[in-house]
């Protein structure tokens, strides 16, 4: 997907490293902790290819919905916490900084991992190193590549339906949208099995899968911040 | 290179009362180069998909048998390929190089054997870009090269291509015959194709194979065709297109769609014919312009526009038949989608035999044969009794006979005084019936 360092690492590496640090993450409420992760990642961001723009672009749903519980929490939560500042005359508490970073430090590694992960790279590493079989890694590889198509599909399907005098409700749009991709899923299928795909014979990955020092690092990396925030948890109680 | 051999070969599709081929006897000799023709219907799909194997065993009742190389073709699979009609269901990966590798990664070949053979193929066929090219980047004519690349580069020695430019625009039809015409100067496989259009297909052939049971039906070089253009003036205008905007395009489109005349829409891909014949058809609102229908033809809702206007009304007053006739279908049989919108039983009737349905009355619509359903979704329009008809492509992929019928039906209808609108890519169409032609560029 991009030619950067990340990019170029290994996609059950990166998966890895990013499933360490957010389960880390999970068990500790502490700001501090969930900062620190955040840091680290704005810090390595440069090594990802992902520009602030396309974090923003793509990322912005995680940061409202991190707002929304911030000034939930502030205005409803328990007041058993310590507070932490006084804004506009409301007692922010540290359980609402608390929620509202975690959220974030859960969300960001997997969505910078996710962003330089190619599919196509993922399929062949499940593949590889994880044992998946082929029938569901590279079938659902497959698959994903027709999913685009379902948007300009359903519209049509919709207009078709008012073509034919129908009432065109979402439901049975969608239906007509299930009805179509289970045959294109067909068409695909055929001509997968007409390319040999799944007959049982020993298969081959024509692209690098090697697993070198460098993925390794990743998962090192992942497993350092993942203790970091959990020794920092327990500092800090 | 292949011998191919059908002994008293029959199939039926599971749930199917009638065959879809039966009776069948053909040999082709190792190195023969094969046109297949017969009429929509014939089972000539089926036939390939027996050749490539891929008819297994519980998916239906066979008599006979079909040998590839004197073995069941089900256990030869690993000497043929076959490249389909519709781009988009035949490419697995995302970028054009592994598209092409993933047939050797099946086979288990090498990784250091893999991407020389790749970059081989990809040249015979002269796919211009390089292996990262992204799949869904590419057109139509250039998918379809694509494909072709990704089954010669497993060296089959039976090469089966099932109407592989139906779904093409001229030009890129026209790519993937040079690709075909390149590929099989240097490889040494029996050749099996499927197509419609045999004038351009012949020069790829040594031999041409009728089947079934209607040799009329097969489109031939010189047959005659009907001529029927409208002998009296066009009447008043239905709809009214004012400086209607077009997607990708600086031009507008300002134009008459008139009572007892066909204009015929022509253009490439991506010049927006589709989406004129939506706008047409009031299926969806114009970006900028606007589209405003007849007082004659709005009744009740005469000063609205005809997107704005109900659906049971809009199937009324303006019949749209769409590229992919799959998209309208909605009921489970042939007669039922027929009579869906409260036609007659007489009606029904009258179309299922003028369209050469009848057999089929009772089938699933999702079951037909391309050429099948596309008749269908032509008579579910016809059905509503509209008068502005407008269809995307209504004689894709039709045999001669059906080409024939379609063509005088549409004609009567214009006779009779409705308005046609024909998008189309197909220039005898637009020579037989077409009273004015518009022509989009991109």
């Amino acid at each position: 997907m991009n030619g950067t360092w990340l990019g170029r690492r290994d996609a059950v590496a990166k998966l890895l490293a990013a499933l360490l640090v957010t389960a880390a993450v999970v068990t500790t409420l502490d700001p501090a902790a969930s900062l620190t992760v955040i840091g680290v990642l704005l810090v390595l961001l440069p090594f990802t290819g992902l520009g602030l723009g396309t974090l923003w672009r793509r990322g912005w749903p995680i940061l409202v919905s991190a707002a929304g519980i911030f000034g939930f929490t502030v205005l409803l939560g328990a007041q058993d916490s310590p507070v932490v500042a006084h804004v506009a005359g409301l007692d922010v508490r540290e359980n609402a900084v608390g929620y509202a970073l975690r959220l974030l430090a859960v969300g960001l590694p997997g969505f910078v991992v996710f962003a330089t992960i190619d599919p196509t790279d993922l399929a062949d590493s499940l593949v590889a190193h994880l044992r998946v079989p082929p029938r569901f890694a590279i079938g659902a590889l497959a698959a994903l590549r027709l999913a685009p198509l379902l948007a300009g599909e359903y519209q049509l399907i919709r207009l078709a339906r008012r073509a034919r005098g129908t009432k065109a409700g979402p439901f049975s749009t969608l239906f007509g949208l299930l009805v179509a991709a289970i045959r294109r899923g067909i068409r695909l299928a055929t001509a997968m099995e007409a390319r040999g795909f799944d007959r049982g014979e020993p298969r081959t990955i024509a692209r690098d899968t090697r697993f070198g020092w460098m993925d390794a690092l990743v998962v090192a990396l992942g497993l350092t911040l993942a203790v970091a925030v959990i020794m920092l948890k327990f500092a800090r109680t | 290179m292949s011998t191919v051999e059908f002994r008293g070969f029959g199939w039926r599709h599971a749930g199917r009362k009638a065959w879809a081929i039966r009776h069948l006897d053909l040999r082709i000799e190792h190195g023969e180069r094969v046109l297949l023709l017969g009429a929509s219907g014939a089972g000539k799909s089926t036939l390939l998909a027996a050749l490539a194997g891929l008819l297994a065993e519980d998916s239906g009742e066979q008599e006979g048998e079909v040998l590839v190389d004197g073995r069941d073709a089900r256990r030869q699979r690993n000497t043929t390929g076959i490249v389909f009609q519709d781009p988009q269901t035949q490419l697995v990966m995302s970028r054009a190089g592994d598209d092409v590798a993933f047939g050797l990664e099946n086979r288990g070949v090498p990784r250091a054997e893999i991407w020389p053979r790749v970059d081989a193929a990809l040249s015979a066929v002269g796919f211009p870009y390089d292996r990262a090219r992204s799949t869904a980047a590419l057109s139509g004519g250039e998918q379809q090269r694509l494909a072709i690349a990704g089954v010669i580069a497993l060296r089959p020695g039976l090469l089966l291509l099932d109407e592989p430019t139906a779904n093409l625009d001229p030009e890129g039809a026209q790519l993937v015959r040079t690709a075909i015409a390149k590929v099989i100067q240097d490889l040494d496989a029996t050749l099996v194709l499927v197509e419609h259009r045999v004038d351009e297909a012949l020069p790829l052939v040594d031999r041409t194979v009728v089947i079934g049971d209607d040799p009329d039906a097969v489109w031939s070089p010189g047959a005659p065709l009907p001529a029927r253009r409208a002998v009296t003036a066009p009447g008043e205008a239905l709809l009214t297109a004012e400086r209607l905007a077009l997607p990708h395009t600086a031009a507008v489109v300002d134009e008459e769609v008139r009572a007892g005349q066909a204009l015929a829409v022509e253009g490439p891909n991506g010049a927006g014919k589709t989406t004129l014949a939506l706008l047409l058809g009031g299926l969806t609102k114009p970006r900028a312009g606007r589209v405003t229908a007849s007082a004659a033809l709005a009744g009740r809702d005469a000063g609205r526009p005809p997107h704005r206007w109900r659906a049971r009304s809009l199937a009324t007053r303006i019949g749209s038949v769409f590229q992919n006739p799959e998209h309208q279908f909605v009921t489970d049989t042939v007669r039922a989608e027929l009579a869906l919108g409260g036609a007659s039983e007489a009606t029904v009737d009258h179309l299922l035999q003028r369209l050469y349905l009848d057999r089929l009355a009772l089938a699933n619509p999702f079951t037909l044969s391309g050429g099948e359903q596309r008749r269908l979704s032509v008579a579910t329009a016809l059905a509503a009794a509209p008068r502005v008809l407008v269809l995307d492509e209504p004689t894709f992929g039709q045999d001669l006979r059906t080409w024939r019928e379609l063509v005088t039906l549409l004609a009567d209808l214009r006779d009779e005084g409705r308005a046609l609108v024909l998008v189309t890519h197909d220039p005898q169409l637009v020579a037989a019936i077409g009273d004015r032609r518009l022509e989009l560029r991109r």
